[in-house]
C-alpha cells in the first residue's frame, strides 16, 4: 500500500472481536455478538456491537417510537392519509401545541391533545435514555462528562417545551414538531420577542456554538497534523511529553503566544459544547417570562447603537390618528 | 379609421405582455437541468430565491444591513411585464352629447361625451378582454342589457377604480390605478384570491394543523398559514401588529399576541414582499421590524394599503358574490378577491409608478357612488330589465355596427365607433 503509515491508520484489522473490559456483576447481562463491517471501519471502529439496551435503553426506545409515531401518523392524517403528499411535503408537516386559549389544560386530541402526549413520551424517552448514559458511565467506571453534557442539552429541550410554557401559563408557548415548522417558530418568536439577537444569552449562545465549532476545528487539525508523531497518545502525553506534544504546543505558541495543554483543549471543548445549550436555555427562559422585547430592552441597557439614517422615518399613521384624537 | 388602428395598437402591447410570460417560461425550461433543477430546489426551500447575478443596493446606515437585491434576469423580465401601452388618441373635449343621454343604462361613466365615453369602452376592452371583445361583458345586440355578470362586475369594478383614485391616494398617489394594473389584458386578474379549504380535512382525533403546515407559495413556502389572506385582508388590519410595545411584560391584550399569531402576520409579510418584489428592509430596519422611528417612509404607503385592501375588499369584492356563476367562485363559493399581488404582480410600484390617469382622467374623477361603503350588487340588475326592454326598441347601437360573438369583428365595431363616427351614429 503505498500510504505513509502512521499510528493514526486507516488500515482495517480484522481479528477476535473485542469484548470489552469486565464490567463486573454486569458482565453477564451483555446481549448480542457483534460483527465487523467495512465502511463503519472507514469512519471508526469496524467492529459493530456488542449491544446493551436494559430497561432504560429499552422503555426509552419504547416511548420514543410512540411519540414518533404519534407525531407521523398526525402529519399523515394532516395530508389526509395520501402517502405521496406526506413524502412530498414532509418538511412542511408538523404537529402542533395547542392554541393559545387552551392555556395549560388538557385540550382535545385533535387540538393539541396529541401535541401533549407526543411531548410527554418524548421526554421521557429521552430522559431514560440520559439514565442509561448515567448507568452505563458508572459500569464502565467513567466520569459523568458524557451524561452532564447530555443534560446540558435536555435542559434546553425542557425550557422550550415544558418549562418555558408552564411559566407563561400556555402550551401554546411551545414549538411545534415538524422540521421547517420549527424553523418558523423560531423566526417568529425571535419577532415577537423583538429580536433575539439582543438577548444577551442568545448571544452567549452563539459564542459558545461558534467556539464549538472553532475548537473542534482547531483541535482535531492539530492532533492529525501531529500523528506522524505519535500525537494521538495525546492523554499519555500529558505526563510523558513526547515530541509530537512539544511541536503542537510550539505550533499554537508561535500562532497566538499560547497553547492548551492536551489536557485542558478537551475541557476547553466540553465547557464550550455544554455552554451552548445552558446559556441558550436560559435565554429562552427570561424570553416573555423576565423580557418582552429584546430590542427595547437592549435600547434601555445602552445594548443598541444608533444609527444616523440616511432617509426621513416612515410615520405610523395609527399613531397619528392617536394623537389627534387626544 | 384612425381610432381603428390606435386600438390595434394599443392592443398590442397587451397580448405582447403574456407571451413574452409564456417566452420567459420556456427559456427556462431550456436551460441544463442541473441549473433548472438548483433553481428549483433553491426556490422553493428559499421562496424568495434570485438568480445569479444579483445586484445589491444599501438603502441605509452602514451596519444596519438593509438593502435591495435583485438580480439582473428578474429586473429584465419585470421590465418587460410593466409597460404601459399607448394611449388611444384624444377626442376633442365636451363636444357633444353625453353619454347618459345617448346610451341606456349607463350608471358610472354617463357624464363623459359620447366620443370619451366611446374612446374609454375601447381602452377597458383592449386592457381587460382583448380577446373576447365587447362581448365579454355586453351583449351583442344589446349594449345596455345587464343580462352579463361581467358588465355587473365591470361597473362595480370602474367605481372602485374611482373610489381608489380619489380616496386613496395616501396608497396610490397621483399615479393612480385604472382597469389594466389588475387586468393586464386579463379579463380575470391573474392574481387574486379566494378562502381556501383547510388543506387538512380529516376532521375526528386527527391533530388540526389550525390551517398550516403545508407547502404554499403564496407564503414564500415556509411552513406558515396557507391564507393569511381572509384574516388580515377582511378584517381589521390593526390585529397585523404583534410585537411588544415595552421591554418588560407588562399584561394586556396587545403584549399577549402569541408566537402563533406573530407567524400569521410573518404569512402576510412574505405575500407583501413577493408581491413588490422587495425584502423586509423595504419598508423595516429589521433590527427593530415594529419601530417607525427606524422604518423607510415607504411602510407609510404600504400601512395606508394594509387599511384600503380590506376595505376594497368588503365593499367592492366580496359583495359580488352572487353575481358570479360557480366557475368564478372560489372552494368555498366566495367571490375573488384583491390582495398585494393584484395590482403589484412583483413590482415595487406598478408599472414602475407610470401614471395612466392624465390619459385617462375619468378614472380620477370620484364619479357616482364610488364613494359607498357598500352597495348591493344585485340592485342593477333588478333595475335593468325595465330599461332593457325599453333598450330593446331604442337599441343605442346602431344595427351595422352591432358586434359579431367573432372577437375581432367586435374589435373591428370599437374601432368604427372611435371617435368621428360615434357622434353620427348615437344622435337620433
Amino acid at each position: 500500500m503505498a500510504e505513509y503509515q502512521n499510528i493514526f491508520t486507516r488500515v482495517q484489522v480484522r481479528g477476535p472481536g473485542e469484548a470489552g473490559v469486565p464490567i463486573g456483576r454486569d458482565t453477564d447481562k451483555r446481549v448480542g455478538g457483534w460483527f465487523f463491517n467495512r465502511l463503519a471501519g472507514m469512519i471508526g471502529n469496524a467492529q459493530i456491537g456488542p449491544f446493551y439496551l436494559g430497561v432504560t435503553g429499552s422503555l426509552s426506545i419504547l416511548c420514543g417510537f410512540i411519540a414518533f409515531e404519534i407525531i407521523g401518523f398526525n402529519m399523515l392524517a394532516s395530508v389526509n392519509w395520501d402517502v405521496v403528499e406526506f413524502v412530498r411535503q414532509l418538511f412542511w408537516l408538523a404537529l402542533e401545541p395547542p392554541p393559545p386559549e387552551y392555556g395549560l389544560s388538557i385540550p382535545p386530541m385533535a387540538d393539541g391533545g396529541w401535541w401533549l402526549m407526543a411531548g410527554m413520551f418524548l421526554t421521557i424517552s429521552i430522559l431514560l435514555w440520559w439514565t442509561r448514559t448515567f448507568l452505563r458511565a458508572r459500569a464502565l467506571g467513567l466520569g459523568y462528562h458524557i451524561p452532564w453534557a447530555f443534560g446540558a442539552a435536555i435542559w434546553l429541550y425542557l425550557v422550550l417545551g415544558f418549562i418555558r410554557p408552564l411559566l407563561m401559563g400556555s402550551w401554546s408557548e411551545a414549538v411545534p414538531f415538524g422540521i421547517f415548522p420549527h424553523l418558523d417558530w423560531t423566526a417568529a418568536f425571535s419577532i415577537r420577542y423583538g429580536n433575539l439577537f439582543y438577548n444577551p444569552f442568545h448571544m452567549l449562545s452563539i459564542v459558545f456554538l461558534y467556539g464549538s465549532a472553532v475548537l473542534f476545528g482547531m483541535h482535531a487539525a492539530t492532533i492529525l497534523a501531529v500523528g506522524r508523531y505519535g500525537g494521538e497518545r495525546e492523554i499519555e502525553q500529558i505526563t510523558d511529553r513526547g515530541t509530537a506534544t512539544e511541536r503542537a504546543s510550539l505550533f499554537w505558541r508561535w500562532q497566538m503566544g499560547f497553547n492548551a495543554s492536551m489536557e485542558s483543549i478537551h475541557r476547553w471543548a466540553w465547557w464550550f459544547a455544554v455552554l451552548t445549550p445552558i446559556t441558550g436555555g436560559i435565554g429562552i427562559l427570561l424570553t416573555g417570562t423576565v423580557v418582552d422585547n429584546w430590542y427595547l430592552w437592549g435600547v434601555k441597557h445602552g445594548l443598541a447603537a444608533d444609527y444616523i439614517l440616511p432617509y426621513t422615518p416612515a410615520v405610523d399613521p395609527a399613531a397619528l390618528g392617536t394623537e389627534t384624537m387626544q | 379609421m384612425s381610432g381603428f388602428i390606435a386600438m390595434t395598437a394599443s392592443m398590442t402591447p397587451v397580448s405582447f405582455i403574456s407571451t413574452s410570460r409564456r417566452a420567459i417560461g420556456r427559456a427556462a425550461i431550456g436551460r441544463a437541468a442541473t441549473v433548472v433543477a438548483l433553481l428549483a430546489a433553491g426556490s422553493m426551500l428559499g421562496g424568495c430565491f434570485e438568480a445569479p447575478p444579483v445586484v445589491s443596493e444599501q438603502i441605509s446606515a452602514d451596519g444596519v444591513g438593509m438593502q435591495t437585491m435583485e438580480s439582473t434576469e428578474s429586473v429584465e423580465a419585470k421590465a418587460a411585464l410593466n409597460v404601459v401601452p399607448a394611449a388611444l388618441p384624444p377626442v376633442p373635449e365636451a363636444a357633444g352629447p353625453l353619454a347618459k343621454d345617448v346610451y341606456q343604462n349607463v350608471q358610472v361613466l354617463g357624464d363623459l361625451s359620447v366620443a370619451e365615453f366611446t374612446r374609454t369602452m375601447a381602452a377597458i376592452t383592449a386592457w381587460v378582454s382583448p380577446d373576447a371583445g365587447c362581448t365579454y361583458c355586453h351583449v351583442g345586440n344589446n349594449f345596455a342589457s345587464d343580462e352579463v355578470y361581467t358588465k355587473v362586475v365591470s361597473r362595480r369594478m370602474m367605481q372602485m377604480t374611482q373610489n381608489i383614485n380619489s380616496e386613496w391616494d395616501s396608497h396610490v398617489g397621483d399615479t393612480g390605478v385604472t382597469c389594466l394594473t389588475c387586468h393586464r389584458g386579463n379579463p380575470v386578474p391573474e392574481y387574486i384570491w379566494f378562502d381556501t379549504l383547510d388543506p387538512n380535512r380529516q376532521g375526528g382525533m386527527a391533530a388540526n394543523s389550525h390551517g398550516q403546515n403545508h407547502a404554499n407559495m403564496d407564503v414564500g413556502s415556509t411552513s406558515m398559514i396557507d391564507d393569511p389572506f381572509s384574516k388580515y385582508l377582511t378584517e381589521d388590519p390593526d390585529q397585523i401588529r404583534v410585537i411588544a410595545r415595552n421591554a418588560l411584560p407588562i399584561r394586556d391584550v396587545r403584549s399577549n399576541l402569541s408566537t402563533q399569531d406573530t407567524e400569521n402576520t410573518y404569512s402576510l409579510m412574505i405575500h407583501m414582499s413577493t408581491s413588490l418584489g422587495q425584502n423586509c428592509t423595504y419598508c423595516h430596519n429589521t433590527r427593530a421590524f415594529t419601530d417607525w422611528e427606524q422604518s423607510p417612509p415607504q411602510r407609510t404607503t404600504a400601512w395606508h394599503a394594509l387599511q384600503m385592501v380590506p376595505a376594497l375588499n368588503n365593499a367592492y369584492l366580496e359583495p359580488l358574490g352572487p353575481v358570479y356563476p360557480m366557475s368564478r367562485m372560489g372552494p368555498k363559493g366566495d367571490a375573488p378577491k384583491v390582495n398585494c399581488a393584484t395590482c403589484h404582480q412583483g413590482v415595487n410600484k406598478p408599472f414602475y409608478g407610470v401614471s395612466m390617469l392624465d390619459d385617462y382622467p375619468v378614472w380620477k374623477a370620484p364619479g357616482p357612488n364610488a364613494a359607498l361603503e357598500a352597495i348591493d350588487p344585485m340592485e342593477p340588475i333588478e333595475a335593468a330589465p325595465a330599461e332593457n326592454g325599453e333598450a330593446e326598441t331604442t337599441s343605442s347601437v346602431p344595427a351595422d355596427l352591432v358586434p359579431a360573438a367573432d372577437a375581432d369583428d367586435a374589435a373591428d365595431t370599437l374601432g368604427a365607433l372611435v371617435p368621428d363616427t360615434a357622434a353620427e351614429t348615437v344622435i337620433r
